[in-house]
């Protein structure tokens, strides 16, 4: 076996653990740090409930390496909330849009979608569903799920007035 | 879905990495990895070593360097996509990234990966091949710099030798009122184009065609330049006589590639249709900048 020593940190918490050179980072989280909130649909790629953000950015976390996210910066679905456990601005919206059903697809939707409105606080229906196109959502049919990302980014306006 | 077991190798330089290719046998090395990934989870791959550029920092640049846009093999595409400098100069390939897969593939895969990968419907061989860019690999001999025409071996498949990386490619800038237009279609938003297009005008003050390069992908296993057309439309007007004119060598081009979904007919249709498109709107690009 291939084994490495890997130093990570997720959503602000440090680990260091020894893997495999073939354990995908999305495996690594699930099964050796128990964060199962990211979680596995296609694993190849395509239906995106596997997205964390990696060093900020989004990443399919079956299509990296956890080897690779050695000396990285790791923000799960887990990494949203505020530390008190009182929701994300993003979540909060979900919920009161009715943004998820069954939520498979919902920490890829929220990581993806935290991704945008970082980038991007007024973002048009459009500019949502083209951000939303990497992931795949079969109960809600995408409207509850862009009608809270709007809400969402007019919550994060107001609050910065 | 797991990959093989393999040893995993992550060079910090490249005169590392290039040890390590001439060394190693049964290799793949991942750029971005959003294609080799799929393919070991699938054990479609089932490589006995692994080598990771990511650490490669040399082989991550965007630069201008006289007529020519430099890129390196391990430059992200969500860079190349949002770099002001592309956007300035070779407009063709900020227009055909906005089809390339999604924001989380984009922000980790790569443009050498893409180019190594030589899917035959990834947009990025195709509008390198209408830049005519030239691929530059290296091995621990030396460099070497690839016409993108003598790029692909076979399906899926560039002229590397196992003992080379590629290092990045040079593709070249119109002038300043070159106009310009990708255009694909595929059935979901970010999924690898059934066919695409990208056109290249440049024009004179009287509006006739100075040069033109059309490039299609989706239709074989290497890029399809139309030659033919491109010469024969150098100082003739750009209209809907140029547009047929492409349309022509479309209808006779042989062999065009088919698999389950999609025939060769449909996607002949499929090239004329978005040519056309294409071509129109580069002229009208064209225009707008020469007045």
């Amino acid at each position: 076996m291939d084994l490495h020593r890997i130093k990570v940190q997720v959503n602000g918490k440090t680990y260091e653990r020894e893997v495999e050179s073939r354990r995908t980072l999305a495996d690594f989280l699930r099964m050796d740090l128990s964060l199962t909130g990211t979680h596995l649909g296609c694993e190849h790629g395509v239906c995106g409930a596997c997205t964390v953000l990696l060093n900020g950015n989004t990443a399919r976390a079956c299509l990296t390496l956890a080897v690779q996210a050695d000396q990285c910066e790791i923000t799960t679905i887990e990494g949203l909330a505020h530390a008190d456990g009182t929701l994300s601005v993003l979540q909060q919206a979900f919920q009161e849009c009715h943004g998820l059903q069954c939520g498979f697809c919902t920490p890829g939707m929220l990581t993806t979608l935290t991704e945008l409105l970082n980038e991007n606080l007024s973002p048009t229906d459009a500019q949502v569903r083209e951000a939303i196109s990497g992931n795949l959502c079969r109960c809600t049919g995408y409207q509850a799920i862009v009608d809270a990302a709007l809400l969402a980014a007019q919550k994060l306006r107001d609050q910065r007035v | 879905m797991k990959p093989v077991s393999f040893i995993y190798h992550r060079p910090q330089q490249l005169s590392e990495a290039l040890d390590l290719v001439a060394e190693l046998d049964n290799y793949k090395i991942i750029a971005g990895g959003q294609s080799l990934m799929p393919m070991m989870n699938f054990r479609f791959v089932m490589p006995d070593h692994v080598i990771d550029l990511n650490q490669v920092a040399e082989l991550s640049h965007i630069s201008k360097e006289n007529q020519q846009l430099h890129i390196g093999s391990m430059t992200r595409q969500q860079a190349i996509y949002s770099s002001a400098l592309v956007q300035e100069h070779i407009p063709l390939i900020t227009q055909a990234y906005s089809f390339v897969s999604h924001r989380q593939i984009r922000n980790r895969g790569t443009f050498g990966g893409s180019l190594c990968h030589l899917d035959p419907s990834s947009e990025q061989p195709c509008f390198t091949a209408a830049l005519d860019g030239v691929i530059e690999v290296a091995s621990q001999s030396g460099t070497r710099e690839i016409p993108i025409a003598n790029w692909t071996a076979m399906y899926m498949t560039p002229d590397l030798a196992p003992n080379e990386i590629m290092l990045g490619a040079k593709l070249s800038i119109w002038p300043k009122t070159h106009g310009w237009s990708f255009m694909e279609y595929s059935r979901r938003h970010g999924d690898y184009a059934i066919v695409g297009v990208a056109v290249l005008v440049s024009l004179s003050t009287t509006s006739t065609i100075e040069k033109i390069s059309i490039a299609l992908c989706g239709i074989d296993a290497a890029p399809v330049r139309l030659f033919d057309t491109e010469k024969a439309l150098q100082n003739q007007t750009a209209d809907e006589g140029a547009i047929r004119m492409a349309l022509d060598e479309i209808e006779k081009l042989p062999n065009i590639m088919e698999d389950a979904l999609n025939t060769s007919d449909y996607r002949r249709h499929l090239a004329k249709t978005l040519t056309r498109r294409a071509m129109l709107e580069a002229f009208e690009r064209a225009k707008k900048r020469m007045s």
